[in-house]
């Protein structure tokens, strides 16, 4: 069977542009994934529920806001909790060069500046999620 | 089996692998839903169409909390389409449903058309099966706003309410015809817009109540009550009217439980269902005997008019 990626793009925190998100998943569903848009204002909570209930290969957070620090471990760890250590997590948005460390140390599988060109996000994320 | 087993004990990890499953389709899946079957049958599914952009998915959203505060629980699919060319989707319905996060009681599931077209996925109905059968006491299943023929959410759902909203322009009137005939609940969303009483209005004259409809009659020569579908206005974005349309969907289930339609549409979808299966697989199984071969060679010989379709097919069944 031919793989048919599903990954959830999210957009937490409180700031209101989701127009990186945006672009991201029309990039990924032009790839020929299943790209489930949960939109503004989501909580760690709520993206740790809707990647369960959405049984998604990936995760992509966008994250603009700076509180990047606090968000992310609260990701992992409630993705961890639901048993969803699979699911690959993916960051965009504006994160300093010296949170990277530690966040790939969180176990996040890309992150991705303001200047990262969606077609190399989209392949990256393929590679990510076929599992190389 | 064992996520048959862990879903319908709870484990909402189980139940999204299980749909999962279910979408790819395959043994284990088939296994899965011969072993939840004979729990099916207790929800009420309900459907929900419109043209795009109507409010379904933040009508859901509204139904959903006030099936909460009843005390019903509320399995949600939510059908996007995918792109024939890529195979992928963009499925956004979850945006509208922020509302319902944190709550154990609602299940929310967005699910790509994968190629079928008619508004849903080839697994929906199957789908539908795995969320009635761990207990869900409402499916709420939203369709692709496709403006098509959606026949198909009126034979997979029990209740289709079809959204519509004011201001859609001429579009809209080529919609209805297909749409209102399939639809038991009719809902003007956006009420808060202008020109929501004219689109009611309108809705009530492509209805026209006043025409004489003949009543259905039941085997044993009594007439049945025939249902007429109400016009509701809401405003999804405050939930305004939600609970009437609440009230007319109920309403509609004890309709169909009191007057016998209830089964009776469940053995027509079940017919329905067993005869495309049976379509299905009995030509799969024919190409297979036959061989692909020998499925071109008569291909190629019905194109050079050397032999025609009717002919072959008897050849090939070795009639
Ligand atoms: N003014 C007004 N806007 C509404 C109302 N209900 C929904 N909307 C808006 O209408 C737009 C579409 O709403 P959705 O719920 O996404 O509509 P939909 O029918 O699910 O759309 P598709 O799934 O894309 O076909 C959104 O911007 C909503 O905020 C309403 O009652 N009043
Ligand atoms: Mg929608």
């Amino acid at each position: 069977m031919s793989e048919r990626f599903r990954i959830l793009i999210a957009k937490p925190g409180l700031d209101g542009h989701d127009r990186g998100a945006k672009v991201i998943a029309r990039a990924l569903r032009d790839a020929g994934m299943e790209v489930i848009y949960a939109g503004l204002r989501q909580t760690p909570e709520m993206i740790v529920e809707a990647a369960l209930q959405e049984d998604v290969d990936g995760v992509g957070l966008s994250i603009l806001s700076g509180a990047h620090m606090t968000l992310i471990p609260r990701v992992v760890h409630g993705l961890r909790e639901a048993g969803l250590e699979h699911v690959k997590l993916f960051v965009g948005g504006i994160i300093p060069d010296e949170d990277v460390p530690a966040l790939e140390a969180l176990g996040v599988s890309g992150i991705f500046g303001p200047g990262a060109s969606t077609e190399v996000i989209t392949e990256f994320v393929r590679q990510r999620l076929a599992g190389s | 089996m064992e996520l048959a087993t862990q879903a319908l004990g709870g484990n909402r990890y189980a139940l999204a692998r299980l749909i999962s499953l279910v979408e790819d389709d395959g043994a284990e899946a088939r296994a899965a839903l011969t072993a939840l079957y004979p729990r099916t049958g207790q929800a009420h599914i309900v459907g929900v169409t419109g043209a795009p952009g109507t409010g379904k998915s933040t009508l859901v959203n509204q139904l959903a909390q006030s099936l909460r505060e009843r005390d019903q629980t509320v399995g949600i699919v939510a059908v996007d389409p995918s792109s024939p060319f890529t195979g992928g989707a963009m499925l956004g319905d979850r945006v509208r449903m922020r509302d319902l996060a944190g709550d154990p009681g609602v299940f929310i599931r967005s699910m790509a058309t994968r190629g079928n077209l008619g508004g849903l996925a080839r697994a929906t109905r199957d789908v539908v099966k795995v969320l009635d059968a761990v207990g869900f006491a409402v499916v709420l299943v939203e369709t692709v706003g496709a403006g098509q023929s959606e026949v198909e959410i009126a034979r997979t759902a029990h209740t289709t309410v079809v959204v519509e909203a004011p201001g859609l322009g001429d579009e809209m009137q080529a919609l209805k015809a297909g749409l209102m005939e399939i639809a038991d609940v009719l809902v003007v969303n956006k009420a808060d817009r202008p020109g929501a009483a004219n689109t009611a209005r309108a809705l009530e004259m492509v209805l026209d109540r006043s025409a004489p409809r003949p009543n259905l009659s039941s085997g044993d020569g009594e007439t049945r009550q025939l249902w007429e579908p109400p016009i509701l206005q809401t405003v999804a974005l405050d939930g305004s009217g939600v609970p009437q349309v609440l009230d007319a969907v109920a309403a509609h289930r004890e309709h169909l439980r009191a007057s016998g339609l209830w089964s009776e549409l469940e053995r027509e979808r079940v017919r329905e269902e067993l005869l495309s299966l049976l379509q299905q697989e009995l030509l799969r199984r024919t190409v297979a005997r036959v061989g692909e071969e020998q499925v071109q060679a008569w291909t190629a010989q019905i194109a050079a008019r050397q032999v025609d379709v009717y002919t072959a097919v008897h050849e090939i069944l070795g009639e």
